[in-house]
């Protein structure tokens, strides 16, 4: 039974792992992408989980997007309380902010678009 | 009176309650004490006033304030919980890798990442917020011009007199000033009024100022720096300077003898320093110049009449004036329009006369009615009279560069568009007013305007350019509004209207040299001649021309005879070979000209 139990722990872990390098692996796909500045994972709290750019950038980043996103979110379900934000775009001069809001995560990209 | 009342109580009974009880109503009466009346004296009655009605009382209150402060909040550190402490790197550290532990972490990053993933090769294919056409000017697409009427203002007075001129108000023109005056000799009934009035643009029914002078007004003419003062021509001759601040007479008239002779019939004022002088010409032959402040005598006169040097210049033979032309730009020079036909260009800082009228110009075959120089290009001006509306060019003395073909019936006035420099309009003596614009069609007008079935007397175009106020004959003064076609001018217009302006008045420089040349030889041969010259210098110039003229025609028939016999040759070859179809086929042509003239040859011939 010990063993069993080894085997899920092992199995436990192996997956996890898996799924942490799953992670990793998207992670370094999107930022790989042409034109991709920097990714930013963010929790509900504002605190920046991971992020692939420097740390006062990030601090910044995540604590006013985290913000705009909740406000977003807000006017569409003050407009349509069926309705919910599911996606988040801010097209500047230099480049384009992309949010993927989550009920727990914000999920932030900076892009420079194509010119 | 003493006011005490003295009274003992126990100290036992010291702050001991009031009980009070209640006596019932005692009945007392009280008769009038006859003694006591002269102590008093009556009072005088006053008045007093009683009112009945709940007493109020005001109170304010307020409710307690509550303070707002608006702040802004530094979000430099996330929401960290309290046991993590955002500067120890390691508390940190562990905090995140706790996160990431979380199970709901790993499917909504995933998820996430996939709606992300695809915004962002959809940023990578299009550029979606690209502004198409931004290197590209706005091209104005050509609409067909249009106008409308507006406004219509009409005599109030019973007996109908039509209109001689009109005049914008300087302030933005908000105003119209429009003079009425019969000037058929001695036709005017006798009840005629002599009014002339001020309209407001906006309002058609009564008109703001009405004009009372002693004689009818030929003539009026806002100053264009002042939008009080107006200037005018009598039908007596005299000159009037007018302010709206005084009413409906004129400050001061000038006196009779001093004045024109004949119906003032334009008066326009000078750019001078002190903004009080204008001049005024009339059909008398006489320019005179006039200062406001001085109004009894004019400061100068010029009598047109074109002399050489030495002559002396005779009221006799002067040119009337009919029309007067004046650019506040180039100060001492002006142009008059005769009644003859001609157009004299003037300087009034000449000494001797013939300095004074320095050319002259054969424009139309009767008076000329206006005279414009176009606001852009000033050594250009328009010319309208007889039938026809020409644009000359200073330099070009024979003729005019750019004519119109005879219409069908006579001009009257004539002005250019304020704005759009290639547009002028023309009123008829039909009713019509067109609108010409030169850049896109020479040939005709641009848009015809039936604006009344009275003839039109005159017409002034607003300052803004969209407006064009026209009078007609019976009083009545009718306001059109054009399409922004004819008011705006685009980037390209200004250089290609130079192009052309500059083309037209090459051309004539070279015909006016080629005919000069001409003129030369013709002269030379006849010198060759030998013949003792007894006639005099104009009647051989008149000889020269008839000369030229002749050969001319005769160049012109020979070529004419000559298409006709080659045409007439390859008809008599068709003929040859074909047989019945000719015949048939020529009475179907008959709409055009040319097969008109071969059919009257094929008749001739048969």
């Amino acid at each position: 039974m010990g063993h069993i139990v080894a085997q899920t722990k092992g199995a436990d872990m192996f997956s996890e792992s898996n799924e942490a390098s799953e992670i990793e692996e998207t992670m370094k796909r999107i930022q790989s992408h042409k034109g991709v500045v920097g990714t930013i994972v963010v929790n509900n709290e504002g605190i920046a989980i991971k992020t692939t750019m420097d740390n006062t950038t990030t601090t910044q980043y995540s604590g006013l997007i985290s913000q705009l996103s909740d406000r977003a979110r807000s006017v569409v379900r003050d407009l349509d309380p069926t309705n919910d934000l599911t996606f988040l775009r801010i097209r500047s001069k230099k480049h384009e902010i992309m949010v993927a809001p989550d009920k727990e995560f914000i999920l932030i990209v900076i892009q420079n678009p194509t010119d | 009176m003493n006011d005490q009342y003295v009274y003992t109580k126990k100290r036992s009974e010291y702050g001991r309650q009031c009980m009070f009880s209640d006596d019932g109503p005692k009945v007392e009466t009280i008769l009038p004490v006859k003694a006591h009346f002269e102590d008093y004296i009556l009072k005088n009655p006053v008045h007093r006033g009683t009112q009945i009605g709940s007493v109020l009382a005001e109170h304010e209150a307020n409710t307690v304030r509550a303070e707002y402060d608006q702040h802004g909040m530094n979000h430099t550190e996330g929401g960290w919980p309290r046991d993590v402490n955002p500067a120890d790197e390691e508390q940190t550290m562990r905090y995140r890798k706790k996160v990431e532990k979380d199970e709901s972490y790993h499917p909504s990053i995933l998820q996430l990442s996939h709606a992300m993933e695809h915004t962002i090769l959809q940023n990578n294919a299009v550029n979606i917020y690209e502004s198409y056409f931004d290197e590209y000017d706005q091209v104005s697409i050509a609409e067909r011009a249009t106008a409308r009427t507006v406004n219509v203002y009409r005599d109030p007075s019973s007996v109908k007199r039509p209109v001689t001129h009109l005049s914008w108000s300087p302030d933005g023109g908000a105003r119209l000033a429009v003079t009425h005056c019969n000037l058929e000799f001695q036709r005017a009934p006798p009840d005629l009024t002599t009014f002339s009035y001020i309209w407001e643009v906006e309002n058609p029914n009564k008109p703001q100022l009405v004009l009372k002078p002693l004689v009818p007004l030929v003539c009026l003419e806002y100053n264009p720096k002042d939008p009080n003062c107006l200037v005018s021509g009598m039908y007596s001759g005299q000159v009037a300077f007018w302010d709206v601040r005084r009413g409906s007479q004129p400050v001061e008239m000038s006196a009779l003898e001093p004045s024109h002779r004949d119906p003032v019939h334009n008066v326009i004022w000078i750019n001078s320093k002190s903004g009080t002088e204008f001049f005024s010409a009339s059909t008398d032959g006489q320019v005179k110049w006039w200062d406001t402040r001085k109004m009894f005598e004019p400061s100068e006169t010029l009598i047109l009449d074109m002399v050489k040097i030495g002559e002396e210049q005779s009221l006799s033979r002067a040119m009337g004036a009919s029309s007067l032309e004046y650019e506040p730009t180039i100060p001492t020079r002006f142009m008059a329009g005769t009644e003859c036909g001609n157009v004299l260009s003037c300087n009034r800082k000449g000494k001797t006369p013939p300095e004074k009228i320095a050319a002259k110009y054969s424009a139309h075959l009767g008076p000329v009615y206006a005279l414009q120089r176009n606001p852009s290009f000033v050594k250009n001006f328009l010319s309208v009279g007889d039938w026809t509306a020409r644009i000359w060019n200073e330099d070009c003395k024979e003729s005019s560069i750019m004519w119109t073909s005879n219409h069908n019936t006579p001009l009257t006035d004539g002005a250019w568009s304020t704005t759009r420099f290639s547009v002028f309009y023309v009123t008829r003596m039909d009713g019509t007013l067109d609108a010409w614009d030169i850049l896109h069609q020479q040939r005709e007008a641009i848009l015809s305007v039936k604006v009344c079935d009275d003839p039109l007397q005159c017409l002034r175009v607003h300052d803004e350019g969209q407006l064009v106020a026209v009078g007609n004959s019976n009083g009545t003064t009718y306001l059109v509004e054009f399409s922004e076609s004819l008011v705006s001018s685009n980037r390209n217009d200004r250089p290609l209207l130079t192009a052309m302006l500059e083309r037209e008045s090459r051309r004539e420089k070279i015909l006016e040299a080629r005919t000069r040349e001409i003129r030369l030889k013709q002269r030379t041969r006849a010198d060759k001649a030998a013949v003792p010259q007894t006639e005099d210098k104009p009647r051989r110039e008149e000889s020269i021309v008839t000369e030229i003229e002749k050969s001319a025609a005769n160049e012109f028939l020979a070529l004419i005879e000559k298409e006709m016999k080659t045409e007439e040759e390859d008809k008599h070859s068709e003929r040859d070979d074909m047989t019945v179809e000719i015949e048939v086929e020529l009475p179907e042509e008959g709409d055009d000209d040319k097969d008109g003239a071969e059919e009257d040859i094929a008749e001739d011939i048969e």
